[in-house]
């Protein structure tokens, strides 16, 4: 698709051999050309494990026997009366529920803190980022150790400052343990979740918030009736992003606790691959990991539609 | 002999048609304007002799040669200067002017050669190592001109040009526009929305809107004679004023033409109307007179009368006067069609 | 009614708890690390309930001691290495890829609702065992990190502005020569802002690695530290020392991406 290289002896029209239009020129089907590689990749990668999945789950296929059986809607049945498949449904949506709240309470406090200049702000700004860049297996190690149930720091500072008079074995309590994964779930999103609400605030134009200064309104009513709909958009798309991550988590829960005690704290993803992968049993590991996306698909609409629908001026 | 030449060139967008069966010609040497209010499809119609966009029907020929068809830009001989001047920022001031050279891959030392000269003609040779971001609007447009001068096209095509420089530049870069077009004796086309700007530049000036050409014609043609109401008053500046006279006739008069009785002589053919003035503004040069007719024919509609310094009858507000317009600069327009009548009021 | 000057400097002190309050929630776990990683085991591991020791602080003098062990007798390197080797693979089919679909998108079409790309899909459908190679990671990454990139990538060629391309088009080119010669160096910064985000999700990854690959030989430091550090005794000392050798120099190198990252995000969710 290269251009013949032809020199003219005067800078005067082309050679014939330029002047036909080449593929390089016709944009319709140039732009399907350039998104073909990602597309076909991304689809191929994608698709076909997806597909695979959905039929393991109506299989008896076990991890080291190629034998095929159908089952049929057996593995969904099952599961479905499981408490243990139960628990986790429900662990799942209390996570990705609780932490979102969380995470969307300090991250609007904190991008509206950390909008005024003030000395220092770019380090602060760096700092609130390394939770997120950290890669989610050091971290949550991290969180591991800081929760020990012997050496626990937290403990200490808790007992140290009064708060606390006996002992909390924080990974050995079912509670304690969804509360400790809600922690770090917390601590990992929420400096994404400011970063990205700070870069909306300041989308916002200042004549929007100029006017509404100088209307009178209070603090607290620009931030509800005038920040808060114009960020919307944005806080959709980080909503999503978290909800996303949380909810599709497993390593937080796998490194913590292994889904235990007694594999109270596991979520979908966790308990497929310990059913599915771990346990060998790959069918009932395919119907527990799909259960997910139905769900996971309508909160990206809902969201996307009212991210879509919000923004100003289209 | 018609160098640049579209036959009845369509373009749609899906539903919206943009340039709705435009036949034009422009002359070898000519600087065509291309002039209407933004949307008029003006800049289409440019782009798709550019060969940006591909025309839905129609035929577009260049130099005796039909270029609609697989032609891409680089092959039409064409030379454009957008708006924005479109300098690559990341390559210097030469490094842009030589840019189509080196696309030829002309041999170096002609490459320095003709940059050399296009930059002297437009006496930017201190300017060449710097990057656009260094350059002013004034001196982003030369090097612009410069890049566009520099393999010597057929055909010229501006894209406003003007409108990113200040307001007092602009006269004089329009001088210094037509000058150098002159000289180099280019076919041109030129898209603009200022008529002022169209009125000075142009050889022969297109009216358009929305998608079609109104009226071509030289500047003095398309003032004087407007073959309909548009033209009339997009043209000029305040616009001709539009009277109602009865149900299928509308007068029209050009403010400058509306002077009072007392400056034409006694035996002159004119037609009187009485003003009530409502504001006068001081412009300098001339002053405007806001008022309204009290004729007869319909009561109070709104005229523009502009006098000139030389003129300097007292005017108050809230007074009537005798005013008067002369009958060879009187013009008629049928009231349902806005054409303009060629054989005077009905 | 209090004096303004009053007001504003309760809200100065307000505004600075408040910033100290979320640096310090963001920062503690990493001084937690930094502590860990340098402190003697017998300042290490004395049990919580001792009052009088405290924690946060160096009882004894620090030691590399956990370091030395790190480097000398894990198979902590093996794993950087790998890590390094799979990145660049990933980052250079990424580039490969979503370069030109970023392009594409940004100019010859517009259908696809930009955020749709960077929701990592793949992510939900549990991966089936291709046994234990890390040619099986290189292949599944650029699965999310190129809908991603592209989608970063997109708002990057959307910045550049329109009539440069047209430019360089009537000056000679044809459109795909302009992409080449013109668009491409101008959006320099952002192939760079996509190649870093590349390597930065590959390093991030756990849940991949740990299904494809089981011998400690071929793990990635994301995989090996939390799983394959010892082989008897736990030693948090070490462990930390990992997590903090491997976490500083990505999330320095993340601070100079993030400026742009989020100029995209926010474009593309803002402005649609």
């Amino acid at each position: 698709m290269a251009l013949p290289e032809q020199a003219p002896a005067a800078a005067r029209p082309a050679p014939l051999a330029l002047r036909r239009a080449t593929l390089a020129d016709r944009e319709g089907a140039l732009g399907r050309l350039l998104m073909a590689p990602a597309f076909l990749y991304v689809i191929l990668l994608v698709g076909i494990p997806f597909v695979l999945a959905i039929l393991l789950s109506f299989s008896g296929a076990r991890s080291g026997s190629l034998a095929f059986s159908w089952v049929g809607l057996y593995h969904f049945a099952t599961i479905i009366r499981d408490d243990q498949f139960q628990r986790t449904l429900v662990n799942t949506l209390i996570f990705t529920v609780v932490s979102q709240i969380l995470v969307m309470i300090l991250a609007t406090t904190a991008a509206n803190v950390l909008e005024a200049a003030f000395v220092g702000k770019r380090a602060v700004r760096m700092v609130l980022l390394l939770p997120w860049a950290v890669p989610v297996s050091l971290a949550t190690m991290a969180w591991a150790w800081i929760f020990d149930s012997t050496f626990s720091v937290i403990n200490w500072t808790l007992r140290a400052g009064g708060l606390m008079k006996g002992w909390i074995y924080w990974l050995g309590d079912t509670e304690l343990a969804m509360a400790a994964i809600i922690i770090i779930h917390v601590w990992r999103m929420f400096p994404f979740a400011t970063v990205v609400l700070l870069a909306g605030l300041t989308a916002i134009p200042t004549e929007i918030r100029e006017a509404a200064v100088i209307d009178g309104a209070s603090f607290w009513r620009r931030l509800f009736q005038v920040n808060l709909p114009l960020l919307l958009p944005v806080v959709a798309v980080a909503v999503l992003f978290g909800v996303v991550f949380t909810s599709t988590d497993l390593s937080v829960v796998y490194l913590l606790t292994r889904g235990g005690p007694y594999n109270s704290t596991h979520v979908l993803s966790s308990l497929a691959f310990q059913r599915g992968i771990l346990g060998g049993d790959l069918g009932q590991g395919a119907a527990i990991a799909l259960f997910l996306l139905p769900a996971l698909v309508l909160v990206a609409i809902g969201l996307l539609r009212l991210a879509r629908r919000s923004e100003v001026g289209g | 002999m018609a160098y640049v030449e579209t036959k009845d060139l369509r373009k749609a967008f899906g539903d919206v048609v943009a340039v709705d069966g435009v036949s034009l010609s422009v002359g070898e040497g000519e600087l065509l304007v291309l002039l209407g209010p933004s949307g008029c499809g003006k800049t289409t119609l440019m782009r798709m002799i550019a060969g940006l966009e591909t025309p839905t029907s129609g035929e577009i020929w260049i130099a005796g040669e039909r270029v609609d068809v697989d032609v891409p830009p680089r092959a039409r001989g064409i030379a454009m200067v957008f708006q924005s001047y479109a300098l690559y920022p990341h390559k210097t001031a030469y490094k842009n002017i030589a840019f189509p050279l080196e696309a030829m891959a002309t041999p170096p030392a002609q490459v320095r050669e003709r940059v050399a000269i296009g930059a002297r003609r437009f006496g930017i040779e201190r300017l060449l190592s710097r990057f656009p971001r260094q350059l002013s609007g004034g001196e982003r447009q030369r090097v612009a001109l410069a890049r566009a001068v520099v393999r010597d096209p057929k055909v010229f095509l501006f894209d406003e040009p003007l409108s990113n420089l200040d307001a007092q530049l602009r006269a004089l870069a329009r001088y210094e526009l037509r000058e150098f077009q002159r000289q180099i004796g280019t076919t041109t086309i030129y898209v603009t929305h200022d008529q002022v700007e169209a009125m000075g530049l142009g050889d022969r000036i297109a009216v358009m809107d929305k998608g079609k050409v109104r009226q071509v014609g030289t500047p003095q043609d398309v003032y004087d004679y407007p073959t309909d109401t548009f033209v009339a008053t997009f043209l000029g500046s305040p616009p001709m004023n539009l009277v109602e006279h009865d149900e299928q006739t509308l007068y029209g008069f050009r403010p400058e033409h509306l002077l009072p009785r007392a400056a034409f002589a006694q035996e002159e053919d004119v037609v009187i109307y009485h003003l009530r003035v409502r504001q006068v503004e001081h412009l300098g040069a001339d002053r405007l007179i806001y008022g309204h007719l009290k004729e007869e024919t319909r009561a109070d509609q709104p005229v523009i009368a502009a006098l000139p310094v030389t003129i300097p009858t007292p005017v108050a507000e809230d007074q009537v006067y005798e005013f008067a317009v002369p009958a060879r600069a009187m013009r008629y327009f049928d009231r349902t069609t806005g054409l303009r009548r060629l054989d005077g009021a009905a | 009614m209090r004096p303004r000057r009053v007001v504003v400097i309760l809200k100065r002190i307000a505004l600075y708890a408040t910033a100290g309050f979320f640096t310090l929630l963001s920062i503690f776990p990493f001084y937690w690390m930094l502590v860990t990683a340098f402190k003697e085991d017998n300042d290490l591991y004395v049990a919580g309930t001792v009052r009088d020791h405290i924690p946060w602080i160096f009882n004894e003098p620090p030691t590399l001691e956990h370091y030395q062990y790190l480097l000398g007798d894990t198979a902590y390197l093996v794993w950087v290495r790998n890590t390094l080797l799979v990145g660049a693979a990933v980052v250079v089919i990424t580039l490969l890829l979503a370069v030109p679909a970023g392009y594409a998108l940004a100019r010859l079409t517009g259908r696809i609702p930009p955020t749709l790309l960077f929701i990592p899909f793949s992510r939900v459908v549990s991966v089936l065992g291709l046994q234990n190679s890390l040619w099986a990671l290189v292949l599944v990454y650029p699965t999310f990190t190129i809908p991603f990139c592209t989608w970063l990538l997109m708002g990057f060629f959307r910045s550049i502005p329109r009539d440069i391309e047209e430019q360089a088009m009537i000056d000679g080119y044809s459109r795909l020569a302009a992409i080449r010669i013109v668009v491409l160096p101008l959006a320099m910064s952002g192939v760079l802002t996509a190649a870093f985000f590349s390597f930065a999700l590959v390093m991030q990854d756990f849940v991949y690695a740990l299904t494809f690959i089981s011998s400690v030989g071929k793990m990635t430091v994301s995989l090996g530290i939390p799983v394959a550090l010892f082989r008897d005794v736990f030693n948090w000392g070490a462990m930390m020392a990992a997590a903090l050798i491997t976490s500083v120099p990505i999330a320095i190198v993340y601070n100079l991406f993030i400026d742009r990252f989020i100029a995209g995000l926010t474009t593309g969710a803002v402005k649609g």
